[in-house]
């Protein structure tokens, strides 16, 4: 008895995996990337699933921006993805690597922009910060005021760093170094602090990059984890902390916390629009040319995703907390979305 | 010579018994003290997942009269199921929602009230009509969904008493959400959509549904592979094979199987079954395949204490009335050891239920919308629903993701306790 009901299941699980064998198409859009687009562009797929009866609601996997381009420029073929999110723009060597596995056509849809804010509990006074005072605060190394030689950090307070600050302990929270949100700090306050200092300037393009880029170890910056809302829960607990996250989660969170102006002017949606408000960063959507007619309703998607409905500026992804683009530039891109124009 | 006074053992014994016994006492708190450090931490937790998740169970809906207008549905009046499915159902709703409150004006304030309502209200207008296409032209009292919003708020999610701008919900909008139940239009109800829908961005429209099926069939794959060859393994290497240095390394390889950590086997699934087999990624198929390489060394292990436990005289017994050593295997020991490896077993399915590392590896950390319907559909399973759910900005997803956990734990307790039931019922203590 037991030996027929083994091989019977044995049996059933070989027939099982020959099925998966056979099976080649594929009757729904395999969409990888950033989790940083995937709130919006989970929003877009579960539209799309409803609003069109004949095609199946897209899968969305949230790979990371660069584990995303992995995945995307395996090669072309169901097994591959149709559409890579990502917080930043392709790297000439993805798309070399995408060519070398005969991914050639590529477009590119810029779908908005993310804020990235520095916030704390409302329990404190507003802080206002620069993007200078935030290197300062956060920079492994720094030049010793009055020589301009590289030391390591010495500052212990916000008030040490500017004396127009409060005397409070500097205590970071942030994103770990595998997030795209970490890239985008660095790239947007770190470099952009760092670069006001002449000293630095002067040094080798290697090692001035390597001074900016690198965030302290002792303590004050502290990594805690890619999980935004974690993050939120300790600022309430911990009032003399900063924490940096997208602006979706300060916008959810406004009764919790709030955000830090930079350079004055406050992570609001008008400011970030704007183009104002300094830490700011570009959100994109890539789509392999290739699979659009192999792969049903990839087209219909992008139509949905460019939308007015959904990308316009009081779209649904506006009301997720996307910063949508400026009316003349969506224009451009629906346009191009629209023709498919490849990279 | 100076010889000390013998003291008689008695004395000895009595000087050190209030010592000794002070001992056995210390010891007994330190234990009363560690079993009710663990318990505190228990109830802390659930408290807190409860506390947060209970009210995730219930659902607020807006109850809105409907005027089934067929000049906006069917204005040509054939009943064409095309033009059905894609006649302007938001503008019946908005129609409504602006009878209801006829002194709000301004674009804004407009968009404001129609937000009451969840955005898959249209749709269950559409499916009403598609149902039965003779309510065009009538009106109808509907139960809609609210907005999470508004949900949230009801449930006192949202402090009314804060500044305006600081909470996601407007003046107005607590105006209109309180006329609407003094009015009685607005209740609460069982949330069913959330056992019986897939996942979804909006929080008032998100289920468990597909996480569920998606554990099922990831469960089943794992079962059926894991069971079979766990059980075959452990009866040939405590039945079958020879005790050699092969045999002895097998066995430390196996026990160190049981404690790597499960992310390797994601690792490896990764690059065996879909890499290399090509199979689908996102599927049950392989999150089953990479569950039952973690569950295999749990149920081998399992599998031999319960042979082992089984005494020699049987095999001997059925040896000795002329029975192959086979025979003696299937007719009498196996089915003596069997309770105790499905003891195993369910331990170990109820460890591979609650994993979620190993698939993340495997593209199985998704927002899948449809819920799964065989074991190669793109599915997620419950612990990266919770993960994913945990995630997102939504206020009100953070109820959801403790409802979310409570169901788990509450599978978790049903496979553990089928194990106790197991044990106690059939096992044979010898």
């Amino acid at each position: 008895m037991i030996k027929h009901k083994l091989a019977l299941a044995i049996a059933a699980t070989f027939t099982l995996a020959g099925a998966v064998h056979a099976q080649s198409a594929r009757d729904y859009i395999n969409i990888v990337g950033s989790s940083t687009v995937y709130p919006f562009t989970t929003a877009v797929a579960e539209q799309f699933g409803k609003a069109n009866k004949n095609f199946k609601t897209p899968k969305v996997e949230s790979t990371g921006t660069g584990g995303g381009f992995k995945l995307f420029c395996g090669g072309v073929g169901v097994e591959y993805p149709d559409v890579s999110n990502a917080s930043r723009a392709i790297k000439q060597s993805e798309i070399e690597t995408c060519a070398k596995n005969g991914v050639k056509e590529i477009v590119e849809i810029k779908i908005g922009f993310d804020g990235i804010v520095v916030a704390s509990s409302k329990k404190n006074a507003p802080m206002p910060l620069t993007v200078k005072d935030l290197w300062l605060g956060l920079a492994k190394q720094i030049p010793e005021p009055g020589t301009g030689t590289l030391v390591a950090n010495p500052f212990k307070t916000w008030k040490e760093v500017n004396p127009d600050l409060p005397a409070k302990k500097i205590e970071v929270l942030g994103p770990p170094p595998t997030s795209g949100t970490r890239d985008a700090f660095v790239e947007l306050v770190m470099d952009a602090g760092c670069e006001e200092f002449p000293a630095i300037k002067g040094l080798d393009k290697k090692e001035a990059k390597a001074i900016c880029q690198t965030i302290r170890e002792d303590g004050a910056y502290i990594e805690a984890g890619e999980n935004d809302n974690l993050i939120v829960n300790k600022l309430v607990a911990n009032p003399n902390a900063l924490g940096i996250f997208g602006y979706s989660f300060l916008e959810e969170n406004l009764d919790k916390i709030q955000g830090e102006t930079i350079g004055g002017v406050a992570p609001d949606f008008e400011d970030i629009a704007n183009g104002k408000y300094p830490v700011s960063r570009p959100l994109f959507m890539y789509i392999k040319k290739a699979h659009i007619g192999v792969i049903p309703g990839i087209a219909e998607f992008i139509a949905e995703y460019t939308s007015d409905k959904a990308l316009g500026d009081e779209g649904y992804l506006a009301q997720k907390g996307l910063i949508p683009l400026p009316a003349g530039q969506r224009k451009q891109v629906v346009m191009d979305a629209k023709n498919l124009k490849p990279l | 010579m100076n010889k000390k006074p013998q003291r008689d053992i008695k004395t000895i014994v009595n000087a050190s018994l209030a010592r000794r016994h002070a001992a056995e006492r210390r010891f007994r708190w330190y234990g009363l003290i560690a079993i009710s450090l663990g318990l505190v931490f228990v109830v802390l937790m659930f408290a807190n997942i409860i506390s947060q998740g209970y009210s995730a169970f219930w659902q607020t809906y807006i109850e809105l009269p409907i005027h089934f207008d067929s000049a906006v549905i069917d204005p040509e009046g054939h009943r064409d199921p095309h033009v059905l499915e894609n006649a302007d159902y938001a503008a019946l709703i908005r129609a409504s929602l602006r009878a209801q409150f006829p002194h709000v004006e301004g674009r804004r304030n407009l968009r404001d009230l129609y937000n009451l309502v969840s955005s898959n209200a249209p749709f269950r207008l559409r499916s009403q009509v598609l149902d039965n296409p003779e309510i065009i032209g009538t009106e109808q009292s509907i139960r809609m969904l609210a907005s999470a919003t508004v949900d949230t708020f009801v449930k006192g999610n949202i402090d009314r008493h804060i500044d305006e701008s600081l909470r996601s919900i407007k003046n107005q909008e607590i105006a209109w959400v309180d006329q609407l139940q003094a009015s009685g239009q607005l209740k609460q109800r069982f949330n069913t959509i959330l056992f019986s829908k897939g996942d979804s961005r909006e929080p008032e429209q998100a289920g468990i549904r597909g996480a569920l099926m998606g554990s099922f069939y990831t469960l089943v794959v794992t079962f059926l592979l894991s069971f079979p060859i766990g059980v075959a393994t452990a009866v040939y290497l405590e039945e079958f094979a020879p005790k050699n240095r092969w045999t002895d390394l097998i066995e430390v390889n196996i026990n160190n199987l049981a404690a790597v950590p499960s992310i390797v086997f994601g690792l490896l699934g990764l690059a065996v079954f879909i890499n290399f087999f090509g199979l689908p990624r996102s599927a049950p198929l392989v999150g089953g395949l990479v569950l039952s390489l973690m569950t295999l060394p749990v149920i081998i292990i399992a599998g031999r204490a319960a042979l082992t436990s089984v005494p020699p005289s049987i095999r001997e017994a059925a040896l000795g009335m002329g029975a192959s050593k086979l025979q003696m295997v299937g007719h009498h020991v196996l089915p003596l050891a069997i309770p105790g490896m499905l003891t195993g077993a369910i331990i170990g399915m109820a460890r591979a239920l609650g994993e979620s590392a190993p698939l993340l590896m495997i593209g199985m950390v998704a927002f899948i919308a449809d819920v799964p319907g065989s074991f190669t559909d793109p599915a997620t399973v419950l612990p990266v629903q919770i993960y994913l759910w945990a995630d997102l900005p939504e206020r009100a997803f953070v109820e959801r993701t403790s409802a979310a956990i409570m169901v788990l734990l509450a599978f978790m307790i049903l496979m553990n306790g089928l194990a106790i039931i197991l044990r106690k019922r059939f096992e044979r203590r010898w």
